[in-house]
Formats: structure tokens, C-alpha cells, sequence
């Protein structure tokens, strides 16, 4: 064996250029390979990962942007509901009102005309019966006068008017103590 | 194969294997290059032949590794411009990563940046990204000046603190890069190389005590296994990290 401790035909420091040739040439083709075709499609696929992620979020911030604008449309929604019940209610108690003030109004009415009526007939009854007790008076008066003297007077014309102006002096008299 | 034939100690031969054809260009560390390139092509065109919004696990893992090293990389480092240059670090991230986990693979069990020539074809790379950004972005007068002079210094200081810092911002920058991570590989296959060989050069003693030492050896030869894994991961972060800061601190404006 040629091993001997410090002989060395080769001198390790000093490159050996055949092989600093196939170092070179074979560290440019994986350069060649994994620059050109390896890394790029790393970089597209972690850009697509990140873009996975990233549109994940702004899906979720969209849906929850939405959620947030249908609630506050449902509250606008619910108080302008709320506020347009008030109204009705309010216009309702006010019709209400209105109607029961009519309906008290028109009544009133109908008893003041009915009242009315009702004294305009008894007054025209009160005038008939006044007439008719008038003349019947006058025949009582006059049969009961004849019964007394014992003679009729009932075809005396002047005896009529006797008793006619008696009896105009009568009503006089009691119309003016009524008053 | 008889165990006294083990080479012990290991050395600096034990990194490079012979040729499987035509000289430095078909060997194991060539062939371990473009298996790392053909299977990280494979595992993120199969991963991602047909990515859904929510991942399947393997298009999972994909967007993790191409994840981290855009955010917490690129963008952390780069600030607001990260993004045209999120891809190259990635790729960078990745193939790092799965060339320095080659060293603990079975039947793979090295790195292939063990040998100086991949760091630094990386190495020089990041290089020349940052300086053709830096003068896209300053021009090449001010981005020698950014690179060179650090601005709120007494004058005086120039002749001093000029060539300190072209030579860190300009020289220092790819070589450490470079030899960091193939220093890194470097060593940590020949700490697995003595614990592994020594193991078996114990065993051939035929002595019981050195056996059992032998033991030890091997034992420690996993732990230090698991060990480099970490250091795989580490040490691509580190690379892809300094690149980005690199980047950044050209195109970043002011000092």
C-alpha cells in the first residue's frame, strides 16, 4: 500500500478543474430546472394559498356586512311598522271621537225636535180641548142658567153673547195670573 | 477482506479514489454530483407535478425547504428585494444540503465538497452574484467605494482601513466562503475515516484490551455520524445565509 502519512501526491487545497467543470455545469442545469420550472409554480401556488385565505375573509366580512345591513333594514322596518300602528290607532280613537260626537249631536237634535213636536201638539191639543170645553161650558152653563131662571134662553142671541164675553173675561183673567 | 490490510493511519489519499474513466472527469465525486443534482430535479418535479392548496406530505417538505430558505434566508437577510433572489438561494440551500448529507449516505459515506473544487465553483458563484448586483445597483466606482471605505472614518485612517477592507469585502469573502464548507466536509470525513479505520486496525491487533478499545472507536464513529449530519445542515444554512448577506449588503443603499 502507498499510504504513507504525509506523502501526498494530491494537494487537497487545490481545486481540481475537471471537476470544478462538472460542479459548474451540473449546478446550472438544477438552477436551470428548479428556477425556470420548480419555484415559479411554488410562488403561484402559496399566491393562490394566500388568495384562498384572504378571500375566505372577505367572504365572511361580506356575509356579515349583509347580515348587519338586513337587520338594520328589519329594525327601520319595525319602527316604521310600529309608528304606522300608532298613527291608525291614534286616527281610529280620533274617528272613534268623531263619530260619537255626531252620533250625540244628531241625537240631541232628535230630542229637541222631538220635544219640540210634542209641545206643539199638546199646545194645539190643549187649543182644541180649550175650544171644545169653551162651547160645551157655554151649553152647560147656558142649561144649568135656564134650569135656574125656568125658562130657555137657549135661541137668545143676546144670551149667547152674554155668555161668550164671560167667558172671555175669564180666560183673560186666569192667562193673566198664570203669568 | 483481511482486516491487517486496513490502511491506518487514513490521509489525504483516502479522498481521492481512482478514476472509473477517462481521468478526473468520471469518478466517484463527479458521478455523486449528478446524483445529487438528478434527485433533488426528481424529488421537486415529483413533489410538485401536481401541487394542491393543501399539500400532500411530499409537496409539503418541497415548500418547507424552498420556504425557509426564501423567508427565513433570503428575506430576513435581503430585506424588501429578497424575492429575485429567493430562488437562487434555495437552489443553493438545496443542493448544499443534500451534497454534504452524502457524507454520512452508506456506500456514498463522503462528501463530494470534501473536495475544494465544488465549494468553490459555489463559492465563486455567490461571488460574482453579489458583485455584478452590487455594481448593477452602485456602479462600479461606488460599489468599489461601498466595499472599500467605510464612511464616519478620520481620513487619516484610509491608507490603513482601504486595502483591510478590500481585501475582506473583495479577496476574503469567496476564499472563506470556499474553504469553510470544504473544510468542514473535509474533516469531519477524516474524523470518521480514524474512528472507523482505527476501530478495525484495533480489531487486527488480536490483543483483547486493544479489542475492546476497538469497540469504543466504532461506538464513537456513530456518534460522530450523527454529529455530521448536523454539521451538513449547519454548514448549508451557513453557506446559503452568507450569500444572501453577501447579496444584501451590496445592493443594500448608504453604507
Amino acid at each position: 500500500m502507498a499510504h504513507t502519512y504525509l506523502a501526498a501526491e494530491h494537494n487537497p487545497i487545490l481545486p481540481i478543474w475537471q471537476e470544478m467543470v462538472v460542479g459548474l455545469v451540473a449546478f446550472g442545469v438544477l438552477c436551470y430546472v428548479l428556477i425556470k420550472f420548480v419555484f415559479p409554480r411554488m410562488e403561484a401556488t402559496f399566491q393562490a394559498r394566500v388568495e384562498a385565505i384572504e378571500g375566505g375573509i372577505k367572504k365572511a366580512e361580506q356575509a356579515q356586512a349583509e347580515a348587519a345591513r338586513l337587520l338594520e333594514q328589519y329594525r327601520a322596518q319595525l319602527a316604521e311598522a310600529q309608528t304606522e300602528a300608532a298613527r291608525i290607532r291614534d286616527e281610529a280613537r280620533a274617528d272613534a271621537e268623531g263619530i260619537r260626537r255626531d252620533l250625540l249631536a244628531k241625537a240631541q237634535e232628535e230630542r229637541d225636535r222631538i220635544i219640540a213636536a210634542g209641545r206643539e201638539s199638546l199646545a194645539a191639543e190643549r187649543q182644541g180641548i180649550i175650544q171644545q170645553l169653551r162651547t160645551e161650558v157655554g151649553a152647560l152653563a147656558v142649561d144649568l142658567a135656564s134650569r135656574i131662571v125656568g125658562e130657555s134662553l137657549a135661541d137668545e142671541a143676546r144670551q149667547r153673547g152674554t155668555v161668550e164675553r164671560f167667558l172671555n173675561e175669564l180666560e183673560t183673567s186666569s192667562a193673566a195670573g198664570r203669568r | 477482506m483481511n482486516l491487517a490490510e486496513v490502511p491506518f493511519p487514513p490521509s489525504v489519499e483516502d479522498f481521492f479514489l481512482p478514476s472509473l474513466a477517462a481521468g478526473y472527469w468520471v469518478t466517484k465525486f463527479t458521478l455523486m454530483i449528478w446524483i445529487a443534482v438528478a434527485a433533488i430535479i426528481v424529488f421537486y418535479l415529483l413533489a410538485y407535478r401536481n401541487p394542491k392548496l393543501v399539500p400532500t406530505r411530499a409537496q409539503w417538505l418541497a415548500e418547507a425547504v424552498y420556504g425557509f430558505s426564501r423567508d427565513s434566508i433570503s428575506r430576513d437577510v435581503i430585506g424588501p428585494e429578497s424575492a429575485r433572489f429567493a430562488p437562487y438561494i434555495a437552489t443553493l440551500f438545496t443542493f448544499v444540503i443534500v451534497t454534504n448529507v452524502f457524507g454520512i449516505i452508506p456506500f456514498l459515506q463522503v462528501s463530494p465538497n470534501s473536495h475544494i473544487a465544488f465549494p468553490a465553483v459555489l463559492a465563486i458563484l455567490s461571488y460574482i452574484l453579489y458583485v455584478y448586483v452590487g455594481i448593477r445597483r452602485h456602479g462600479f466606482v461606488g460599489f468599489l467605494k461601498k466595499m472599500t471605505v467605510t464612511p464616519g472614518v478620520p481620513w487619516v485612517i484610509y491608507p490603513l482601513l482601504v486595502p483591510i477592507e478590500a481585501f475582506t469585502n473583495l479577496v476574503n469573502r469567496p476564499l472563506t466562503l470556499a474553504v469553510r464548507l470544504f473544510a468542514n466536509m473535509f474533516a469531519g470525513h477524516l474524523i470518521l475515516l480514524v474512528f472507523t479505520l482505527g476501530g478495525f486496525a484495533l480489531f487486527a491487533t488480536g490483543n483483547i484490551f486493544y479489542f475492546a478499545v476497538g469497540g469504543v472507536s466504532m461506538i464513537f464513529a456513530i456518534v460522530m455520524t450523527t454529529f455530521e449530519f448536523g454539521i451538513a445542515l449547519l454548514q448549508a444554512y451557513v453557506f446559503a445565509i452568507l450569500t444572501a448577506f453577501y447579496v444584501g449588503d451590496a445592493i443594500e443603499e448608504g453604507h
